[in-house]
């Protein structure tokens, strides 16, 4: 058992959670990953790690409440537990090959970028940041992310906060206004990514995107994760989760991730219901 | 005395296909008595040489012949750290069975699984009388008489040969501890051998029963990311990789990527591990109406009998034919008589969809040539015989390769270009003090194997590091 440590809520449906798991939190890097399992029926998820604090024995994951799992995660209390949590899992970001670096997020997505920013901070190469949200309660970890970043960008669909538009649109200005990067790290959900990569591959510009796929061992075991990445067939629990941007398949796995969508919904209700 | 074998009840076909209980019901206390009668105490023992852990056949049967049924249980532990397991899972007509004298007799060799599997559901129904009459090293042991070493040996992975050589160093005194990445114990045992054939409240008791030996488990531990190789080299005196092979091999078709294509190991984990087909597990499995398996090993005829059970029609569709299908006879019986339909000589060639999802499987007819390098036939397409076997899901089981991250563990681990790792005939690896064994080492193979190469690694440690 993995005790919930704290709950930071940002809103009605996207928490942080701190949990008590030494193992996980003890060798843990930017860009890896848990699985964890609230209960004994419950199925295995991956959340990346946004956080570890490897003396406390602790590791940070921000959830959103859309499935099953994180609906019983909803309902968890602080000084309550989880069954499992194994980790860390995935490779780790290699932020080493470049030198001045764009983090991008949409969404929760900025719960990914924030140990990378934070990682860069601390090897005193800041990078420069644009997160972007629906509006201005949907943005996450803003002030966080301001901090460790040289210059952050904030963008939101109806314009509740920073520029109103997309995080493509920040991009292409700070691109075309003489902006000049080694690479291009986004992370959020699967269109923006491919967005994003479509615009950078015009500018020439090396890009490295997270692929969040369903999973169940998350050790290269079953496979449920592959994705093309250039043609050939990869696994984003062992080979990822993060790839070349411009060589990842985004239709296909936007299909893939939408495999098990009719018994998702269907459980969600019960879930539902049972409230 | 009874001449022909025993047979043992099952599950009626039409009933089991409804359900997840096993489907083999074990001897009664008569019939294992009558089985173990037929057996003609050879002296040389011809069936022992043909257990790949040397389990003392005779001996054992001889005790059920005079109704000592804990002598008997005590007797097979003493060769066998798992017993109700391989008396369930090993393909006996290849191994103990086909030595058997008997089997060349019409009447059958003796059936040596069934034999070995009722000894070993008696004492676990009859823990306090075993206990009793427990006299030998290991029956000790279980109540924790072992004095301990002083050394300690890190094994990873908890499959069959994992769980074996933990047994065997937990027996001799050293502090054992299993790494498992999983969250449940027992690997294959307990993510891919279906309920039905093997039930998982079995495997429990057995890892329950090292346990109670003292043998820790660290499950939600994956080996290179939580600990690396070279922390559990430094605490213990010796490492025993058991990692298996894990990774699952895809046809590497067109297609492949298609929504309803799985490995089998993912349907199988789905359903196995995580309880998939019970109501109030969250793991969602895929609603297949008319299922494709390709392969024809024991995880392919477990994959058809899973779809069948929850409600698809299945087609098996094999390059080769019957005779060289390498899963067990009785699997292949079971699943036939469960309504897999076999489509032999068949090769998918590319996997067919709409809309993402999988609609059906080209295949081409086969021919059988020569026996290759290997003794198998090889399967020689049929030009201009393309045709199409419709399905909605399209599982994939011809078989599974090491995980790549095993090579990582060990700075001068050394593996073959298949990624299995090279071992000396004591399970010795280019590392010192690093040891191996199971599908990890042979590639995909069988759980006793796996068992016998732990038995080999676990003797080898303890005569270097135990006590002198």
């Amino acid at each position: 058992m993995y005790e919930i440590l704290k709950i930071r809520a940002f809103t009605e449906s996207i928490r942080e959670y701190t949990f008590s798991a030494p193992l996980a939190a003890r060798r843990a890097e930017p860009g890896q990953f848990i699985i964890l399992r609230v209960d004994e029926y419950g199925e295995r998820v991956p959340f990346t790690i946004c956080g570890a604090d490897k003396a406390a024995g602790t590791v940070r994951v921000l959830v959103q409440t859309v499935g099953a799992t994180t609906m019983k995660l909803a309902a968890c209390k602080e000084g309550g537990c989880v069954r499992d949590i194994a980790g860390p899992l995935g490779r780790p970001t290699d932020l080493s090959e470049y030198g001045k670096i764009l983090l991008i997020a949409g969404g929760i997505g900025a719960a990914v970028i924030l140990p990378q920013a934070e990682k860069l901070a601390r090897e005193g190469r800041c990078a420069d940041t644009i997160i972007g949200a629906r509006s201005a309660e949907l943005l996450v970890y803003e002030s966080d992310i301001r901090e460790f970043s040289q210059n952050l960008h904030t963008v939101t669909d109806d314009g509740s906060a920073g520029d109103k538009g997309f995080v493509t649109e920040k991009l292409k200005v700070l691109l075309d206004g003489g902006k000049k990067y080694d690479a291009v790290f986004a992370v959020g959900p699967l269109m923006m990514m491919k967005a994003v990569a479509a615009v950078t591959k015009e500018y020439g510009l090396k890009t490295v995107v997270s692929m969040n796929s369903l999973m169940v061992d998350g050790t290269g075991m079953c496979g449920c994760c592959r994705l093309t990445v250039g043609g050939k067939t990869k696994y984003a629990c062992v080979d990822g989760p993060e790839f070349d941007g411009h060589e990842v398949d985004f239709d296909e796995a936007a299909v893939r991730a939408r495999i098990y969508g009719e018994q998702e919904k269907s459980h969600v209700c019960r879930l539902k219901n049972a409230h | 005395m009874k001449t022909g074998r025993n047979m043992m009840p099952h599950q009626a076909a039409g009933k089991r296909i409804k359900n997840f209980d096993e489907v083999a019901l074990g001897f009664g206390k008569e019939a294992a008595v009558s089985e173990a009668s037929r057996c003609l105490n050879c002296k040389n023992a011809p069936c022992k040489g043909g257990c790949p852990v040397g389990v003392d056949i005779p001996r054992f049967i001889a005790r059920v012949k005079e109704k000592d049924f804990d002598g008997a249980a005590e007797s097979v532990n003493s060769d066998n750290a798992l017993p109700a397991i391989c008396g369930r899972v090993c393909p006996q007509e290849r191994q103990c069975e086909a030595r058997c004298v008997l089997g060349r007799t019409a009447g059958g060799s003796v059936a040596i699984g069934a034999l070995e599997r009722y000894v070993a559901d008696y004492s676990a129904a009859h823990p306090a009388i075993s206990e009793a009459v427990a006299k030998d090293e290991r029956s000790a042991a279980a109540s924790g008489a072992v004095a301990k070493n002083g050394r300690s040996v890190a094994v990873i992975g908890s499959g069959p040969s994992g769980l074996t050589a933990a047994a065997e160093l937990a027996q001799a005194g050293f502090s054992v501890t299993v790494y498992e990445s999983l969250h449940e114990a027992g690997g294959v045992l307990t993510y891919g051998i279906p309920e039905f054939r093997l039930p998982k409240a079995l495997v429990k008791h057995e890892i329950d029963k090292l346990a109670a030996l003292g043998v820790e488990f660290s499950r939600n531990t994956p080996v290179g990311n939580a600990v690396t190789g070279a922390e559990l080299l430094e605490k213990n005196c010796a490492v025993f990789i058991a990692a298996g092979a894990g990774l699952p091999v895809f046809l590497n078709v067109k297609g492949e990527n298609l929504n309803g294509v799985f490995s089998a190991n993912e349907y199988l984990t789905r359903v196995n591990l995580m309880r998939a087909y019970d109501g109030r597990s969250d793991t969602p499995v895929y609603a297949s109406k008319n299922a494709v398996i390709v392969g024809a090993g024991n995880v392919a005829m477990d994959a058809a009998r899973t779809a069948r059970r929850l409600g698809a029609e299945v087609n098996l569709v094999y390059r080769r034919t019957r005779a060289e299908m390498p899963a067990r006879a009785e699997e292949i019986v079971h699943a036939e008589e469960e309504g897999v339909k076999f489509r032999l000589l068949n090769a998918p060639v590319e996997i067919i969809g709409e809309y993402g999802r999988v609609t059906g499987v080209r295949c081409v007819d086969t021919v059988l040539g020569e026996p290759d390098a290997s003794g198998r036939r090889a399967a020689g397409e049929v030009p201009e015989s393309e045709h199409i076997i419709p399905c909605d899901m399209l599982i994939v089981a011809l078989g599974t390769t090491p995980n790549p991250m095993i090579k990582n563990l060990f700075e001068g681990l050394k593996t073959t270009a298949k990624g299995t790792i090279i071992t000396d005939e004591n399970g010795e690896t280019s590392v010192k003090n690093v040891f191996a064994g199971g599908d990890a080492v042979t590639g995909a193979a069988t759980v006793i194997l796996a068992m016998g190469a732990g038995k080999v690694a676990a003797k080898a440690i303890i005569a270097r590091h135990g006590k002198k």
